[in-house]
């Protein structure tokens, strides 16, 4: 009996030996693939704080950014480099807050309409336009914005032209996510507001978008956290300043154009780290921000 | 059609060859002639598919919502066509539950149950608003349950409750007649049972049209019942006599279960 059962179980185990085998290679090459995949984001991260944190005090957030001879005086002496990003960080967030007035309400009509006439040949060509949109390079829209704006509205660059091109970047995202945040509420809740009489305005205003302001807001802000980084379309746009500028027809600065500034001069280079640690770390709070949101509305 | 002789004296809604097509061609219902009785729980039965939803929605006309559904015919309310009367005229006279219960997610209970008002931009004093709360949801027996989390959101409750909530929604207008498609068959039967126990209670004050899926229901709650087949009612009468003697051969087939 006993002889039995070994030889049994000496049988199994030589069956399952090679299934142990294919998994074991498996497993090692998921754990390689992730690796591989994390370890940038882990090497880039280190890299900004290790670099970039001794930048990062309490001058970082309310001096505007140091001319090159303090800064190589700076170097020399072996001190941190005095002054701050303020000019970039008031102008990403002037020209973000901008983009996102225009891009939010023209992103939310259209999203509605592509919801309410879903299978409309008008629909389906604007659904297009977005995605073509979407798929256009970043330099293209400043160009673009450089043409219609800067030459033909401001006069020069300026913030307003910044945050066109923003906002044209954000308006594809936002209507996506619109027309699919109100295909998610069922429709019995809007047939509930009209079974009590409410206009069919009323119905939009006062239940569908209250019942997916979660969702529109998380979209809304992915859509920010997308365009926050944006350096191309404000090269031609907003072009810089050294100051903090509130004017629309005005340069602005903003944080991505000021790491580009710092990349260009050598004495600066210290402070392309803190600024990008910065930046990413406002657009990851950005992201995850949002991603609570979306994933709070699906427990709900 | 077999109709027995309901003989309804001042029908609360009447309806006159109504007829309904999704596509302009094909009729979902087709020529329904019958009267509502007043304060009496009308039941509409038959299979799925049948046309009772579609036939309950053209009493209110819910359908005007979608463009493409074309309805022909009439429908009175106490003698008036409905198609004479406003959107919210009518909806405040003739009030709708559904068949899963769909409170307003981001209201309170509270603002469910005014939401009517509310989302109509009807003014009124705070007092005013407090006392047909608290009516609508005594009527539906809900406000012992819910009288110390009236600002919680209305999706906290159970099923049986928020379809409760939603009865009262319907009730706070005091409608003439209120509308229920299969309002029980997302509830267990304890909830079933309450609210079965409520439009019993509420047809002393209200007409009530029960589309139902449910037999037993029918037979348990209403004082008359109609039976659809295929787009058409085929017999409609009073409960007690269309169960134990029904006067056409699909009525039967179905009360017996031979489809269904
Ligand atoms: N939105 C719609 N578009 C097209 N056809 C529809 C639509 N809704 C219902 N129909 C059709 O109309 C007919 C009647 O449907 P209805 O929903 O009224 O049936 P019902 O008796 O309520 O069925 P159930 O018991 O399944 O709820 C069916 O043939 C159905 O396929
Ligand atoms: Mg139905």
């Amino acid at each position: 009996m006993m002889k039995l059962n070994l030889a049994l179980n000496h049988k199994v185990g030589v069956e399952k030996n090679p299934r142990k085998v294919k998994n074991n290679i498996f497993t090692t090459l998921v754990i390689f693939f992730s690796v591989v995949t994390i370890s940038p984001i882990i090497l880039i991260i280190s890299k900004l704080i290790i670099k970039g944190a001794k930048q990062i005090n309490l001058s970082f957030f309310t001096e505007t950014a140091p001319d090159t001879f303090v800064a190589m005086t700076a170097i020399s002496n072996g001190e941190v480099i005095p002054g701050g990003i303020l000019n970039g960080i008031t102008g990403t967030l002037f020209m973000v807050i901008m983009a996102a007035l225009i891009a939010i309400p023209i992103g939310i009509l259209i999203g509605l309409y592509l919801y309410e006439n879903p299978n409309k040949i008008y629909a389906n060509i604007v659904r297009d336009i977005a995605d073509i949109l979407q798929g256009v390079p970043s330099i293209v829209l400043g160009l673009i914005a450089y043409i219609w704006i800067v030459k033909g509205l401001t006069n020069g660059y300026s913030a307003l032209a910044g945050s066109i091109s923003l906002s044209i970047m954000m308006l594809p995202l936002i209507l996506r996510s619109t027309e699919e945040t109100l295909k998610m509420i069922p429709i019995s809740l809007k047939e509930a507001a009209i079974a009590l009489g409410v206009p069919y305005h009323k119905v939009i205003f006062k239940v569908m978008i209250p019942t997916g302001f979660s969702g529109l807001s998380s979209g809304v802000l992915l859509a920010i956290s997308r365009v926050i980084g944006e350096t191309a379309p404000l090269m031609l746009t907003a072009l810089g300043s050294s100051v903090v500028n509130y004017h629309l027809d005005k340069p602005t600065s903003a944080v991505p154009l000021l790491i580009w500034e710092f990349y260009n001069d050598p004495n600066m280079v210290n402070l392309i780290w803190s600024s990008s640690l910065f930046l990413l770390g406002f657009i990851l709070t950005l992201n995850l921000l949002s991603k609570h949101i979306a994933s709070k509305r699906k427990a709900n | 059609m077999s109709i027995i002789n309901l003989n309804i004296k001042n029908p609360v809604l009447s309806l006159k060859d109504l007829s309904v097509s999704y596509d302009g061609e094909k009729l979902a219902i087709k020529k329904i002639n019958a009267e509502i009785k007043k304060n009496s729980i009308t039941a509409i039965m038959g299979p799925s598919g049948c046309g009772k939803s579609t036939l309950l929605r053209a009493l209110n006309r819910m359908h005007d919502l979608y463009p493409d559904i074309v309805t022909t015919g009439s429908v009175f309310l106490n003698g008036i066509d409905v198609v004479e009367m406003s959107n919210i005229d009518l909806r405040r006279k003739v009030g709708m539950v559904f068949q899963r219960p769909n409170p307003f997610p981001t209201m309170s209970i509270y603002d469910n149950v005014i939401a009517g008002y509310k989302l109509n931009g009807m003014k009124q004093k705070k007092s005013e608003r407090d006392e047909i709360v608290e009516k609508s949801l005594r009527d539906v027996t809900l406000w012992n349950e819910v009288k110390d989390s009236l600002q919680k959101k209305g999706t906290f409750l159970s099923g049986g409750q928020q379809q409760r909530l939603c009865i009262a929604r319907a009730l706070a207008f005091q409608p003439s007649v209120i509308l229920l498609d299969e309002p029980t068959s997302a509830l267990d039967p304890i909830a079933t049972a309450k609210v079965e126990e409520l439009l019993l209670n509420l047809k002393k004050k209200y007409t009530i049209v029960l589309v139902t899926h449910n037999m037993a229901q029918a037979a348990r709650v209403s004082n008359q019942s109609m039976f659809m087949y295929l787009g058409e009612l085929v017999e409609y009468g009073k409960t007690k006599e269309m169960f134990t003697n029904p006067t056409d051969k699909k009525t039967e087939e179905y009360l017996t279960g031979k489809f269904g």
